[in-house]
C-alpha cells in the first residue's frame, strides 16, 4: 500500500465510523455532545500516555471511554443542581477538560507525540509510517488498523442493538416503560462515541472528528426520512468527504483533515441549497 | 527571576506593557461575562462556541487580503465570518428539519476547517509576519499591545454603553419574548442587536483567549454568577467581575510562563470560580444546602424531644416531673446519641433544665412543645377536613409537617379551620395562651 | 380479586419539593377513569410514577397485587404526543411495532407474528393505509392514533394515557373514545389524563380529582360535582402548594 493510499483509507475510515455513530447523536438532538466529547477526551488520552508511558491501545480506549462517560455524567449532575442549563453545563465541562488537556500537552510536549496544533488538526499525512507493532509483528499502519477495528465494532453495535438505539432515541419515556432503559443506552452510546472519537482523534485531530460526527448524518437527514437509508447515506457522504477532501488538500497543499471537514461542509450546503430550491418551486 | 518578583512586577503595573495586558484582559473578560449572561439565559450558550470558531476564517482572510497583522482589520474579518456563521445557523434551522444543536455543529466544524485550511496556506506561503496568527487558536494575552488596548477600550466601552442603555428592553426579550412583541417592541431588531453585541464581545476576546476556548468566557461567568443571585442586573455585574478577574489572572499566569497559551489558563481560572460558586454560594451552594439539611435534621430531633416531654407532662397535667435519659429514650425510641445531643442543645437554648442528671422542660420548653403538638394536630385536622383522608393516614404526614409549618401558615390554618379545639382523633389541640402552667 | 391499580401512600418529589403527596387509592376493573386536575396538579407525574418511571419518596404501587417491575407487561403507557420529535426518521408502522419491543430479548428482532399484531392494531385505529407513511407527514390526530395503536400491540390489561385528546380533530376524538369503550368492554382498565371538563361526564365511568393530593375519587355521577371541582380547582388547597415549597426548602 502506498503512503497516499493509507492516508485516504484512514480518512474514509474516520469519516464512516464517525458518520454512523454521529447520526444517533443528531437524532437525539445531542449533536453538540459529540463536539464536547471530541474535546474532553484530550486529558484522558494524555493521562493514558503519561501513566503507561506508551501508546498502547487498551489504556487509550479505557481513558477515552471513562472521560466520555464522565463528560455526559458531570453535565447531567451540574444541570441537576439547578440554575445551570444543560447547554451551559455541557460547555463548562468540555472547555474545562479541554483546557486541562491542552495545558498537559504544553507541559509534557517532549514526552508525548502530541502538540497543540496536532490536537486540533492532527497529522494524517504521516499515518503510513506510524506502525502498529503487536507481539513483535508489524501489523500495519497503526491508525487505519485501529480505525478498521473500531468501524467493525461500531457496525456490529448498531446492527445488534438497532431496536434499542432506535426506540430510546425516538421515545425515551416509552422505552423506559418497556424496561429498555433510555439512560443506560445513552451512556452505552457515549462509550461507543468516545471510542470512535479517540481512535480518530490521534491521527486526524479534533476538528475532523467533530465535522464527521455531524456533517454526514446531517446531510443524509436532509435526503431521507427512513433510518436505514439514512445510515447508508451517512457512510456514503463520509466516504465522499474523505476522497474529495484529500484531493482538494493535495491540490492546495494544505491540511488534509481540515480539507475533509470543509469538503463535507460543501456537500452539505450543496444538498441543502438544492433541497431548498426544490421545496420553494 | 523569582516568582515573587514577577508577581510584584505584574500587579504593580510598573511596566507599561503589563498595564496594557491587564487592562485589556480585564475589559474583554468583563464584556464577555456581562453579555454572555444574556446568551446563557436564552439557553444559547453554545452559540458562542460556534461564533468563536467561525471567526477563524475571517482572521485568516483579513490577513491574506492585507498582508499585515493589524488588529482592527483582523477583528473586522473575524466579525464578518462570525456573523455569516450566525446567519447560517438560523437559516439552516428555518429551512430544514435540523435542530439548533446540529446546525451549530455544522457551522462550527466547517468554518473552523476553512480557517485551518487558510492558516496552513498562509504558513506555507511563508510570509514573514504570519507567525502570530496561530496564536488566535489558543490565545496569547501577552500579545496585547498599546494600540490593541485602545481598540479594546473603545469597543468595550461602546458595548457596555449600549448594553446599559438598552438593558430594560433586553431583559424583556430574554424573559418573555412573546410579551415583548405584544407590547410593540421591535423584538427582531433587538434580538439582532443583542446577538451582534455578543458576537463582538467574543471577537475582542479572541486575541487573548483564542477561538477554541473563548466561548467559556461567555457562559461560565454567567453560570457562576447565577449561583449567587436571582437579580438580573446583579448577575450581569457579577458575571462581568468574574470574567474580568479570569482575564487578569489568566494574563498573570501567561506572564509567568510566556511559552504557554493563555486561553486554557483563563478557562481553568473561570471554571475554578464556577466550581467555587456551586460549592460555596450562600443558600443554593452545595455546602450551605448540606448545612441547612443538617440543621433541619437537628431541629426535627429537638422538636421531637420537646413534643415527647410535653405529651408526657400533659397526661399528668404537670410538667415538673424530671426524667432520666433512658426514660426519655423510651418515649420515642430515640437513638441515644441523637437524644443526648438534642438535650444538650435544648439545655443551652433554655428549653430544658437538668436537675441531678435528670431533665425537665422549662416554661419556654413547654410552650415550644405545645406548639409542635399543636401544629401536628392542626395539620391532621386540615388533611382530614379538606382532603377527607382516613384517620390512619394522618399521623405520618403531620409528623413531617409539624417541623415545617411557619407561623404565617399556622395562623392561616387556625383561621381556615375556625379556631379548632380538637383534632380528628378527638384530642385537644394545645394553645399556648392560658393553657400552660408550670 | 386484586385491583388493577393500587396506589398506597405515594409521595413523589421533584428537586425535593413534593409534587404528589400521600396519594392513596385503588382503581376498579373494566372502567374508563378520567384523571382530572389543574395545571401542575401532578397528573402526568402520577401516571409516570405508576409506571415506575420516577423515583418515589415513599409509598408503593401495585398492579394486580404485584409490584410494577413484575407486572410491566400488563400495563401500557401512552406518553404525551408532544414528548417526542415527530421529525424522527421512521414510519407509522415502525412506531406501532415498537410496542412489541418489550417482549423481545436483547438481540431478538420483531418476528412475523409481532408484525401481524402491529398491523392489526393499525387497522383498529383506522390507519392501515398509512402504514408506510413517514410520521412527520401525519396530522396531529393521526399521530395520536399511532401512539394508541402502539399501546394496543402490548396487549395489556391496564392502559395509562397522558392527554390523548390534546390537539386531535373531532373524528379522532370519537374514534379514540369508542376504542377505549371497546377496551373497557374487554375488561381492561383505562386511565386517561384529561383537560376538557365538558366531556368528562360523557367519557368517564370514574374520575380521580387530583391537586397534588388526591382530592376525590369515585364514580363520575357521585364525584364530578361543582363542589368537588371547586375544591380541586379553587383556592382552598393553596395552602398545600405553599407547604410543598416549604418542604422543598426544608429538605
Amino acid at each position: 500500500m502506498t503512503p497516499d493510499m493509507t492516508v485516504i483509507i484512514t480518512g474514509i475510515l474516520v469519516a464512516v465510523s464517525c458518520g454512523l455513530i454521529g447520526l444517533f447523536l443528531i437524532l437525539r438532538q445531542n449533536a453538540m455532545l459529540g463536539d464536547a466529547i471530541s474535546h474532553s477526551i484530550l486529558p484522558g488520552l494524555v493521562l493514558a500516555f503519561l501513566i503507561t508511558g506508551s501508546r498502547n491501545v487498551l489504556p487509550m480506549f479505557i481513558g477515552a471511554g471513562v472521560v466520555g462517560v464522565l463528560t455526559a455524567f458531570i453535565t447531567e449532575t451540574i444541570s441537576k443542581t439547578e440554575r445551570v442549563y444543560k447547554d451551559a453545563a455541557l460547555g463548562i465541562v468540555f472547555t474545562t477538560l479541554f483546557a486541562i488537556g491542552v495545558i498537559l500537552v504544553s507541559i509534557f510536549t517532549g514526552e508525548i507525540d502530541l502538540d497543540q496544533e496536532c490536537v486540533l488538526y492532527g497529522e494524517i499525512t504521516y499515518v503510513h509510517w506510524d506502525r502498529l507493532i503487536m507481539f513483535g509483528l508489524d501489523i500495519g499502519p497503526r491508525a487505519p488498523v485501529i480505525l478498521a477495528a473500531i468501524l467493525i465494532i461500531d457496525i456490529l453495535f448498531i446492527f445488534l442493538f438497532f431496536k434499542q438505539l432506535k426506540i430510546t432515541s425516538f421515545d425515551p419515556q416509552f422505552a423506559d416503560s418497556l424496561m429498555i432503559s433510555s439512560k443506560k443506552w445513552h451512556y452505552i452510546l457515549m462509550i461507543f462515541v468516545s471510542m470512535t472519537v479517540v481512535a480518530s482523534f490521534e491521527s486526524v485531530g479534533a476538528i475532523l472528528v467533530i465535522a464527521m460526527l455531524i456533517l454526514p448524518g446531517a446531510t443524509s437527514f436532509l435526503l431521507t426520512t427512513k433510518l436505514l437509508p439514512m445510515l447508508l447515506l451517512s457512510a456514503l457522504f463520509g466516504t465522499l468527504s474523505a476522497l474529495g477532501g484529500y484531493y482538494c488538500a493535495s491540490l492546495l497543499d494544505t491540511s488534509i483533515s481540515s480539507s475533509i471537514a470543509v469538503f463535507g461542509g460543501i456537500i452539505f450546503f450543496i444538498i441543502f441549497l438544492i433541497k431548498s430550491v426544490v421545496r420553494t418551486n | 527571576m523569582e516568582l515573587w518578583d514577577l508577581t510584584i512586577r505584574f500587579f504593580s503595573m510598573a511596566d507599561a506593557n503589563v498595564r496594557y495586558v491587564i487592562f485589556g484582559s480585564m475589559l474583554l473578560g468583563g464584556a464577555a461575562g456581562g453579555l454572555g449572561t444574556f446568551a446563557f439565559l436564552q439557553r444559547r450558550s453554545l452559540v458562542g462556541d460556534t461564533v468563536a470558531h467561525a471567526a477563524l476564517p475571517g482572521v485568516a482572510i483579513a490577513f491574506l487580503l492585507t498582508g499585515e497583522k493589524n488588529l482592527l482589520i483582523i477583528l473586522s474579518g473575524a466579525l464578518f465570518t462570525s456573523w455569516i456563521g450566525v446567519v447560517l445557523v438560523n437559516y439552516i434551522i428555518s429551512r430544514s428539519k435540523l435542530k439548533l444543536d446540529t446546525a451549530l455543529g455544522i457551522v462550527l466544524s466547517v468554518f473552523f476547517g476553512i480557517g485551518i485550511v487558510l492558516l496552513s496556506i498562509i504558513q506555507k506561503s511563508g510570509s514573514g509576519s504570519q507567525s502570530g496568527l496561530d496564536k488566535f487558536l489558543f490565545g496569547q494575552a501577552a500579545a496585547i499591545s498599546k494600540n490593541d488596548v485602545i481598540l479594546l477600550a473603545i469597543v468595550g466601552t461602546a458595548l457596555l454603553a449600549i448594553m446599559t442603555s438598552l438593558y430594560p428592553k433586553f431583559k424583556i426579550i430574554v424573559f418573555d419574548p412573546l410579551f415583548a412583541s405584544a407590547s410593540g417592541l421591535k423584538t427582531n431588531f433587538l434580538q439582532f442587536l443583542l446577538s451582534t453585541l455578543i458576537v463582538i464581545s467574543v471577537i475582542i476576546g479572541l486575541q487573548a483567549v483564542g477561538v477554541v476556548l473563548m466561548a467559556a468566557l461567555l457562559f461560565t461567568p454567567a453560570a457562576a454568577a447565577r449561583q449567587w443571585t436571582d437579580n438580573l442586573s446583579k448577575m450581569i455585574m457579577l458575571a462581568s467581575v468574574f470574567g474580568a478577574a479570569s482575564g487578569i489572572l489568566g494574563a498573570y499566569i501567561s506572564f509567568l510562563a510566556p511559552k504557554f497559551p493563555t486561553g486554557p489558563w483563563i478557562v481553568i481560572v473561570v471554571s475554578f470560580i464556577f466550581v467555587t460558586s456551586i460549592l460555596f454560594a450562600p443558600k443554593r451552594g452545595v455546602i450551605s444546602k448540606m448545612r441547612l439539611h443538617l440543621n433541619n435534621q437537628r431541629k426535627t430531633n429537638r422538636e421531637h424531644i420537646l413534643k415527647a416531654l410535653y405529651k408526657s407532662g400533659q397526661k399528668l397535667n404537670d410538667w415538673s416531673k424530671t426524667y432520666s435519659i433512658s426514660e426519655i429514650a423510651n418515649f420515642w425510641s430515640f437513638a441515644e446519641s441523637k437524644l443526648k445531643y438534642g438535650i444538650r442543645q435544648l439545655t443551652r437554648q433554655g428549653m430544658m433544665e437538668s436537675i441531678n442528671g435528670r431533665y425537665k422542660l422549662t416554661d419556654i420548653g413547654i410552650s415550644e412543645g405545645a406548639r409542635v403538638l399543636r401544629l401536628h394536630r392542626l395539620w391532621e385536622l386540615y388533611l382530614s377536613k379538606y382532603l377527607e383522608l382516613p384517620e390512619d393516614h394522618l399521623h405520618r404526614d403531620a409528623e413531617d409537617m409539624e417541623h415545617i409549618i411557619t407561623p404565617e401558615i399556622e395562623a392561616r390554618l387556625v383561621k381556615l379551620l375556625d379556631n379548632p379545639q380538637y383534632d380528628p382523633h378527638n384530642q385537644e389541640i394545645p394553645y399556648t395562651d392560658g393553657k400552660v402552667k408550670s | 380479586m386484586e385491583a388493577p391499580i393500587e396506589v398506597h401512600d405515594l409521595t413523589v418529589a421533584y428537586r425535593k419539593k413534593p409534587v404528589l403527596w400521600n396519594i392513596d387509592f385503588e382503581l376498579p376493573e373494566s372502567k374508563i377513569i378520567g384523571l382530572i386536575g389543574p395545571n401542575g396538579a401532578g397528573k402526568s407525574t402520577l401516571i409516570k410514577a405508576i409506571m415506575g418511571l420516577l423515583p418515589t419518596v415513599s409509598g408503593f404501587v401495585k398492579i394486580y397485587g404485584k409490584p410494577i417491575k413484575d407486572a410491566r407487561k400488563r400495563v401500557a403507557y401512552v406518553p404525551q404526543r408532544e414528548s417526542v420529535d415527530w421529525d424522527f426518521p421512521t414510519s407509522a408502522f415502525d412506531v406501532v411495532l415498537m410496542g412489541r419491543y418489550g417482549n423481545l430479548s436483547l438481540f431478538q428482532r420483531p418476528t412475523k407474528a409481532d408484525k401481524e399484531i402491529a398491523y392489526e392494531s393499525l387497522k383498529k385505529v383506522g390507519m392501515e393505509e398509512y402504514a408506510d407513511r413517514q410520521i412527520s407527514q401525519l396530522s396531529g390526530g393521526q399521530q395520536q392514533r399511532i401512539f394508541l395503536a402502539r399501546s394496543l400491540t402490548q396487549n395489556a390489561d391496564v392502559y395509562l394515557m397522558d392527554e390523548p385528546f390534546v390537539g386531535v380533530d373531532a373524528s379522532t376524538e370519537k374514534a379514540i373514545i369508542s376504542l377505549l369503550k371497546e377496551l373497557k368492554d374487554r375488561g381492561k382498565t383505562v386511565v386517561v389524563v384529561h383537560h376538557d371538563l365538558h366531556t368528562v361526564r360523557e367519557y368517564f365511568d370514574w374520575v380521580l380529582l387530583l391537586n397534588m393530593r388526591l382530592v376525590k375519587i369515585g364514580p363520575t355521577k357521585e364525584i364530578f360535582t361543582d363542589e368537588n371541582l371547586k375544591l380541586t380547582y379553587g383556592g382552598k388547597l393553596n395552602l398545600l402548594s405553599e407547604m410543598a415549597e416549604k418542604v422543598g426548602e426544608h429538605r
